[in-house]
């Protein structure tokens, strides 16, 4: 669609959202990551019937083992959207940076300037 | 299996405050069964350590190993090249890992990042429950399979209690009474007259009451 | 063969019993007991003392027993399986012998999750049915769990509990079945509320041919308040409370609660005195031991024999 979101947004594509394990979110976080966001399809539509839901759950399981190392679990959230839904998916985007960009750089950044 | 749970983190990370290179166990039998204690919790402890350490400017080196089990020797040896370059062992095994593997390398520390809890089965994919308190003395037999030592909360033998209420146990509304499952085994399969027989006091000194035990089997020693 | 216990005296006469209770202070003032055993002397047969209830931890049951006992009273001392092993067990039962203690109520004891102290470890070495043999065995055969000699044998009149509002329901007068054959001689039931359902389980104990085989007494418990009604109904576990009795405490003035609770308490005592094999009432009046006399004469069963 052309749609433009920002360029901070680095895709990382898998076949389902329930492919995704915590572990690769945490390593992205030790990689530099200030945030994650994990997009999957509607409740329901799920192609593989309940990866999504799975995801979800992994999800929440995160955003606590986030909070237990200090990172913080609103880094990390998971929206449904369907593939056909190229604007919400901007909105998605947008909205998630704003809220990383107001939550700072991880803290787990040593070259990161803390205070905004 | 031995079931287990993760330390809260502020215990883990307390304990690991003076050290700067670690080794993290992780066990592939039972702590791998109830996720706690397996290869991919061990990579996401280590993620976590090393996230918490990063944010308070003191980065930590750790080597992640899960061994095939920590209870046999034979798999602690897989350890030897290497456990000396590091300051600490932190064990995600079970008790008897944690220690078996600090008696196998004297001059090394290792640390709980778990507490074991109970011998228990898998109820459902993610619940985990206990079945056996290892009393070394099966009643199992007279009670139609349902222990009475672990699943009832007071171990009484001429069950119920006063307590039992709806089919569970005083102590917590999820718990079911083991008494209430007794008796409904026993009416199940028509032996109710067997529920009239006073059942006998345990002996306990097989249990962990009569000291810390042991079992050998000398045909089988080298 | 007999025992000095005063309740037993009045059970074998044939003569309705009536028991009550105290609940020993948390802390070591001796007054508290007297105070409690004065309001109850002459209106009950036997007084028990609670052990660790709810596994609180108060005075010991066995030291407070002695404080009714030097005022001339008949105590029940009750012992629960969750704080001792079989050891001090028996020895807290030639103790008790040793100093007059007539009566033993043999209880399983609530788990230490209720009370103040959580975090101990619980001993449930025997259970109560086990409890009752124990002290049946030391008696009779003048044996101790092991087998060996028990040189002066405790002279004690044996007591339990059953709650007929426990489940499974079908069980309870089996399990108080059970509880004869092993030793025990008397029975208090759990707080009777529900007529209607402690009549069914009396049925069933009748059918058993139980009520020949061990005294029952049905329990009491007069409800100060309508918050109280409410607590026992829904947070004390195996409690029948019909709402009916609550509606009872609603339907009157705040100022006269207290005087229906005592009501409904001594139509309930009329109603379990009709039914047939019950042998007493046991009457709980917890922290409201002062009200226990006016009970027992509202019920015509003063004086006592």
């Amino acid at each position: 669609m052309r749609l433009s979101y920002p360029t901070n947004v680095k895709i990382i594509k898998v076949p389902c959202t329930g492919r995704v394990d915590i572990i690769l979110i945490l390593k992205a976080f030790e990689n530099g990551a200030d945030g994650a966001c994990l997009v999957g399809c509607l409740e329901g539509d799920c192609h593989y019937l309940v990866g999504n839901m799975r995801a979800r759950k992994r999800v929440e399981y995160l955003k606590h083992i986030l909070d237990e190392c200090g990172i913080g679990g609103e880094r990390v959230a998971m929206y449904n959207l369907s593939s056909a839904e190229g604007q919400h998916f901007a909105e998605v985007a947008r909205e998630m940076t704003d809220k990383i960009r107001n939550l700072g750089p991880s803290p787990a950044k040593q070259t990161a300037v803390r205070k905004i | 299996m031995i079931v287990a749970n993760r330390k809260p983190f502020e215990e883990i990370i307390a304990m690991l405050k003076p050290y700067s290179k670690i080794l993290l166990l992780g066990c592939n039998e039972c702590v791998t069964v109830c996720a706690t204690g397996g290869s991919k919790e061990v990579a996401v402890l280590a993620s976590e350590v090393r996230l918490y350490r990063q944010k308070e400017s003191k980065p930590v080196e750790i080597k992640e190993v899960t061994l095939e089990r920590n209870c046999d020797p034979e798999y602690l040896e897989s350890l030897k090249p290497f456990i000396h370059d590091y300051e600490v062992v932190m064990s995600m095994a079970c008790g008897c890992g944690i220690q078996f593997v600090g008696e196998h390398y004297r001059d090394r520390l290792v640390l709980p990042a778990i507490n074991t809890t109970f011998e228990g089965v898998t109820e459902e994919h993610g619940v985990w429950a206990e079945r056996c308190q290892g009393c070394g003395n099966c009643v199992l037999d007279r009670t139609l399979g349902i222990c009475p030592v672990t699943r009832c909360a007071k171990s009484i033998f001429n069950g119920p209690c006063g307590g039992s209420q709806g089919g569970k146990c005083e102590v917590d509304k999820d718990l079911p009474c083991a008494w209430q499952l007794i008796v409904d085994r026993h009416k199940e399969m028509n032996m109710m007259d067997k529920y009239l027989e006073i059942q006998p006091m345990k002996d306990w000194s097989t249990s962990r009451d009569g000291g810390p035990r042991k079992r050998v089997r000398e045909d089988l020693k080298i | 063969m007999s025992t000095q216990s005063n309740l037993e005296r009045v059970l074998k006469s044939g003569a309705f019993a009536v028991t009550s209770e105290c609940g020993p202070p948390r802390g070591a003032d001796p007054e508290v007991v007297k105070k409690k055993g004065g309001y109850l002397n002459g209106y009950a047969d036997c007084i028990n003392v609670t052990d660790n209830q709810t596994s609180v931890v108060r005075m010991s049951s066995f030291s407070a027993c002695l404080v009714l006992k030097g005022m001339g009273l008949d105590p029940v001392m009750q012992m629960v399986c969750r704080d001792r092993n079989r050891i001090a067990i028996q020895s807290d039962i030639l103790g008790a012998a040793a100093l007059g203690i007539n009566n033993l109520l043999c209880l399983s004891g609530d788990h230490q999750k209720f009370g103040d102290h959580p975090m101990a470890k619980n001993v449930f070495d025997i259970d109560s049915i086990q409890l009752i043999q124990t002290v049946k065995q030391m008696r009779d055969d003048g044996k101790f769990i092991s087998g060996e000699e028990v040189k002066g044998k405790p002279n004690i009149f044996i007591g339990c509990a059953e709650n007929p509002f426990a489940d499974p329901f079908e069980i309870r007068a089996l399990r108080l079945a059970k509880k004869a054959a092993a030793g025990a001689q008397f029975v208090q039931t759990q707080c009777v509320f529900n007529v209607e359902k402690f009549e069914k389980w009396m049925e069933m104990v009748r059918d058993l041919g139980v009520h020949e085989k061990i005294y029952i007494l049905a329990g009491i418990t007069p409800m100060k308040s309508i918050g109280m009604a409410r607590y026992m109904k829904n947070s004390v576990p195996g409690m029948d409370v019909p709402e009916e009795q609550i509606e009872r405490l609603k339907g009157v003035p705040k100022e006269k609660v207290a005087e229906e609770g005592i009501k409904i308490a001594v139509e309930t005592i009329e109603r379990v005195k009709a039914i047939k094999g019950v042998a007493g009432v046991h009457i709980m009046a917890i922290e409201w031991e002062d009200r226990v006399p006016e009970i027992v004469k509202a019920a015509g069963l003063y004086p006592r024999p």
